[in-house]
């Protein structure tokens, strides 16, 4: 996606040096002892909170998650409520951001489409973070056969342009909320399947988990009580860029009117029902593109002072 | 170096048929028979029969994938069911138009983000630095159709310097590739702030500026010359998202290419205009990446040293 390739020459990160010398940064160090561990968290807290452009990042996703639990109480008008003496009318006292072509409250509509962005984002990385994570773990584990089929496959849906193969699941299958979390979901698994075998393989040579093997622990529970946790740093970063990404593709699919259905409000949508009265009324179009904007810009934010702050040694 | 080329030729075959594989295993589930959307709702059921046979419609899902794969290696991607011509010749006669906008957005964001990223990392926490940064961020969390329709509002509406779709001239080419090639832009000056970064701290850079060489020499010859392998990685991954985002696109400014021809076919339920058009794009992106394989060798000699 377009947001997963970064710098990590955040001013904070230089500011202030890792506190574990030596190499032994998050990713490495031993998940049995539940003490260090949590406190190794308080310290990615400390770090990211002393990022003050990601702590922007992360209030403005606090807002929005709210606004988008309370859109009911926040709304001014109801998401469908017409009034067809309104018409495209621009901003004005009652309508802050204006009506659209049907009379209804533009702002209203943001509101509750956060609902749905947000509920995108999150699902379709879900499923991306959960079936890419689960092959990328045992490809980068048993290695072998199983690697080299599991990411042949993975090369071949990384050859197909994300956001093409997300358009060509949902012209297939139909559009709607549930395709539309499906299909940029599959779109984006061979990403997490990379990223968690990489590693995954880094991990699993590490002593604990020979350790753990020696004590007689079975593969699963070896991926899952070790070698997992031990790569959730890459996969914070990646999710929380992944969300934006995931939320960028589900409005252009809605925006060619391959995604989620009116009047469900969402704001790829919304963005698409205003291009064609982008001479007559330009806020139609104009505000929801700034309400992803301001989503995609925070999530970015937040993303990179993760990245910063879990290993600031990670690149990429 | 012939063998290294030749090997990530024979290597993109494997991909393309897995590439086709997933493409025509998609289009294969789709609800809707393609015999039918071509004869239209009220053609008489042994008539849509008879057409179903003769495209092959009813033979075994493998059978139907192989003579799909073979007529593909020919150039036959099928017929449009709603124009009834050549996929093929459909796509070709768009792709010039496609790869003109590709290309002029590539150049776009080469030409914006290489420099910017420059002064960027040689004035570290600068305000330039921190302005250019802010940007870039900005750059990647616009949505590029959006980013398209303000640019219409802007330049073609309210000054009215150029013009808001269509295609031939230079004007006509400048707010379509300037709205693909933004967030690409952007995601250049990020990775070649940091991969200058990264050079500028090696001991080589500094015996450089030790020998007394002047900085405008240590940067362009000493330090971008090694920052530039993450690049150009960058900028080919780049033009997959490049062809992605000219669907989407080139449905706002009327392009005449093969993402608003794919757009129109996806509204008309054209499967094998989406099939081949995807199949298109994805060998493109495949055959841009092979390239960049290829002028790492180039660019790096110590790749090429181990192709000897």
């Amino acid at each position: 996606m377009a947001n997963s390739t970064a710098d990590n020459d955040q001013p904070v990160v230089k500011a202030t040096p890792t506190p574990n010398p030596a190499g032994t940064s998050t990713v490495q160090t031993h998940p049995k002892t539940p003490k260090k561990q949590r406190s190794q968290w308080a310290e990615v807290w400390r770090r990211l909170r002393r990022n003050r452009m990601a702590m922007v990042g992360l209030g403005v996703i606090v807002v929005i998650i709210l606004t988008a639990i309370f859109a009911d109480f926040v709304a001014p008008y109801g998401f469908r409520e017409q009034n067809l003496r309104l018409r495209n009318n621009p901003p004005s006292r009652e309508h802050i951001l204006g009506t659209d072509d049907l009379g209804r409250d533009i702002l209203s509509r943001i509101i509750h489409g956060s609902r749905v962005s947000l509920q995108v984002g999150i699902v379709a990385v879900s499923i991306a973070v959960i079936i890419g994570g689960s092959l990328g773990a045992l490809s980068g584990y048993y290695g072998g056969r199983l690697d080299n089929v599991v990411m042949r496959a993975m090369d071949v849906l990384l050859a197909i342009p994300s956001i093409l193969l997300a358009i060509a699941i949902v012209s297939a299958f139909g559009g709607g909320l549930v395709n539309v979390m499906i299909a940029v979901g599959i779109a984006s698994i061979p990403q997490y399947a990379r990223i968690v075998r990489a590693s995954v393989i880094s991990v699993k040579e590490q002593e604990f988990v020979e350790a753990a093997r020696a004590v007689g622990a079975r593969d699963f529970r070896i991926i899952v009580k070790h070698i997992i946790p031990n790569s959730l740093a890459p996969i914070i970063v990646q999710g929380t860029l992944g969300v934006a990404g995931a939320i960028l593709a589900a409005a252009g699919l809605s925006f060619i009117g391959l995604g989620i259905q009116p009047p469900t409000p969402e704001w790829g949508a919304m963005l698409s029902a205003g291009r064609h009265l982008i001479r007559t009324a330009w806020h139609v179009a104009t505000f929801p593109g700034i309400a992803i904007m301001i989503t995609i810009f925070a999530l970015n934010l937040l993303g990179d002072g993760l990245r910063d702050a879990l290993d600031p040694r990670l690149k990429q | 170096m012939h063998k290294y080329i030749f090997r990530r030729i024979l290597m993109l075959i494997p991909v393309m048929l897995g590439v086709s594989f997933v493409v025509f295993t998609i289009m294969f589930f789709t609800p809707g028979d393609p015999a039918r959307i071509m004869l239209g709702e009220r053609a008489p059921a042994d008539e849509v029969a008879l057409l179903r046979t003769q495209m092959g419609l009813d033979d075994p899902f493998l059978v139907r994938y192989v003579n799909f794969v073979v007529n593909a290696v020919r150039g036959d991607l099928g017929r449009s069911l709603v124009t009834r011509r050549s996929v093929a010749a459909e796509l070709f006669s768009r792709f010039p138009a496609t790869m003109q906008l590709a290309a002029a957005a590539v150049l776009v964001s080469v030409a914006m983000g290489i420099p910017i990223g420059i002064i960027s990392a040689t004035k570290q926490y600068s305000v330039f630095d921190g302005f250019s940064m802010a940007l870039a961020l900005v750059g990647v969390s616009m949505p590029n159709f959006w980013q398209g329709m303000m640019m219409i509002l802007l330049f073609s509406i309210a000054i009215g310097i150029l013009p808001s779709s269509g295609y031939g001239t230079f004007w006509h080419l400048i707010m379509p590739a300037v709205t693909i090639g933004t967030s690409s832009a952007a995601i250049i000056t990020r990775m070649t702030r940091s991969s200058m970064l990264e050079v500028v701290r090696q001991d080589y850079i500094r015996t450089a500026r030790a020998k007394g060489l002047s900085e405008s020499v240590v940067i362009n010859r000493h330090a971008l010359k090694n920052a530039l392998i993450p690049i150009v990685t960058v900028i080919g991954l780049q033009f997959g998202y490049l062809l992605g985002g000219a669907v989407l696109t080139e449905t706002i400014f009327a392009w005449p290419g093969v993402g608003r021809f794919m757009v129109d076919a996806i509204r008309q339920k054209d499967f094998p205009v989406v099939q081949g058009g995807v199949l298109l794009l994805a060998l493109t992106f495949s055959l841009v990446n092979l390239i960049v394989d290829i002028m790492y060798a180039y660019i790096d000699p110590r790749i090429k040293a181990q192709y000897k």
